[in-house]
């Protein structure tokens, strides 16, 4: 009876130490997106130019895996991201942009001096369509699979370990099923 | 110089917080305002998690202020404008988390600590009671002259 009083407290105390420090670990900014599974919300975007006829809708997001990448030209961490954003395009990756509470034109200028890693991008000035997928901040990108629904969320910039640890055996996971 | 310091310091005891809340983003119904504010005091903002979008000047929380106005304009009850943002963002951003199968270990934590500690200090003082509740032997005679001599030393001093 005493060793157990003696005991037990110290075994509290180590699995409370134990599930803190076990929260310690975890990053509280990344928050668990609502739409894991779910499908894609409604959304009918336009181009970032008057001249882009072609925005980006929901209902482009059929057939194959994609990647949709927030991004915007107030975005400091989108230019660390952007140069793996063309090399992943130069392998043949399909990644949509979606140009997150920012001004078209300056969103449009942003690509023209970088390089355009997207093959649609859709226009979002006052971040809604953001804000129905979820999104705290640029960057942040969705694996959506070929039936449009939201497989993976990731946030902040797509790094090369991100790319072959996370998201590439992800998105050849989903090619093969589709 | 020292009022002014003071009263410098008596205003920041009576300053409170000052909500984010920007004059053009109001709507004109007092009714409908006062629900909007007090609906975003209790959502969290996603960027800065330890303010609640009334409080945070972060563009993303003004978006939000505006769309929980659009939704009560609209005509969604309190509970509805809740669930709407809480359908994008999750649980986090209820300051105040729903009892759930995910809460149910934070909202019974208080009970968990106090009815064992309750039980522990009941137990504790029960022993403690029995024990020294035994009449304690009375002083010895030359023990009360010994006490009597040293309280008078005291009361001397």
């Amino acid at each position: 009876m005493r060793r157990l009083a003696f005991i037990v407290p110290i075994l509290l105390f180590l699995m409370v130490a134990a599930a803190l420090g076990l929260g310690l670990r975890r990053d509280p900014s990344i928050l668990p997106s609502m739409l894991i599974d779910r499908p894609i919300p409604t959304f009918d975007l336009p181009g970032l130019t008057p001249e882009d006829t072609v925005g980006l809708a929901s209902t482009d997001f059929t057939g194959k895996p994609v990647l949709l990448n927030v991004f915007a030209s107030w975005c400091v961490a989108c230019v660390i991201e952007h140069p793996m954003l063309l090399r992943l395009q130069a392998q043949g990756v399909t990644i949509h942009g979606l140009d997150w509470k920012d001004e078209p034109s300056a969103g449009a200028e942003w690509l023209a001096q970088r390089g355009n890693p997207y093959t649609l991008i859709g226009s979002d000035p006052n971040g809604r369509t953001g804000i129905d997928f979820g999104v705290t901040g640029a960057p942040e990108t969705f694996v959506i699979d070929g039936h449009g629904r939201v497989r993976y969320r990731h946030v902040g910039p797509i790094t090369p370990e991100v790319w072959t640890e996370t998201l590439q055996p992800m998105m050849d996971r989903l090619e093969r099923e589709t | 110089m020292r009022r002014f310091v003071l009263g410098l310091f008596c205003a920041l005891l009576v300053a409170g917080p000052v909500a984010a809340v920007l004059p053009e983003e109001q709507l004109t119904d007092p009714a409908l305002e006062a629900r909007a504010r007090e609906i975003s005091q209790e959502l969290r903002c996603v960027v800065c998690q330890n303010q609640s979008i009334d409080d945070s000047d972060a563009p993303l929380a003004a978006d939000l202020r505006a769309i929980v106005r659009e939704r009560l304009t609209a005509g969604d009850t309190n509970e509805e404008v809740m669930a709407y943002i809480v359908a994008r963002y999750g649980n986090f951003v209820l300051l105040k988390p729903p009892l759930d199968v995910q809460t149910i270990l934070l909202w019974s934590a208080p009970l968990l600590v106090l009815i064992p500690g309750g039980l522990g200090l009941a137990l504790y003082l029960r022993r403690r009671n029995r024990t020294g509740a035994a009449d304690p032997t009375p002083l010895s005679a030359e023990e009360r002259s010994a006490l009597a001599g040293i309280l008078k030393v005291d009361d001397a001093s």
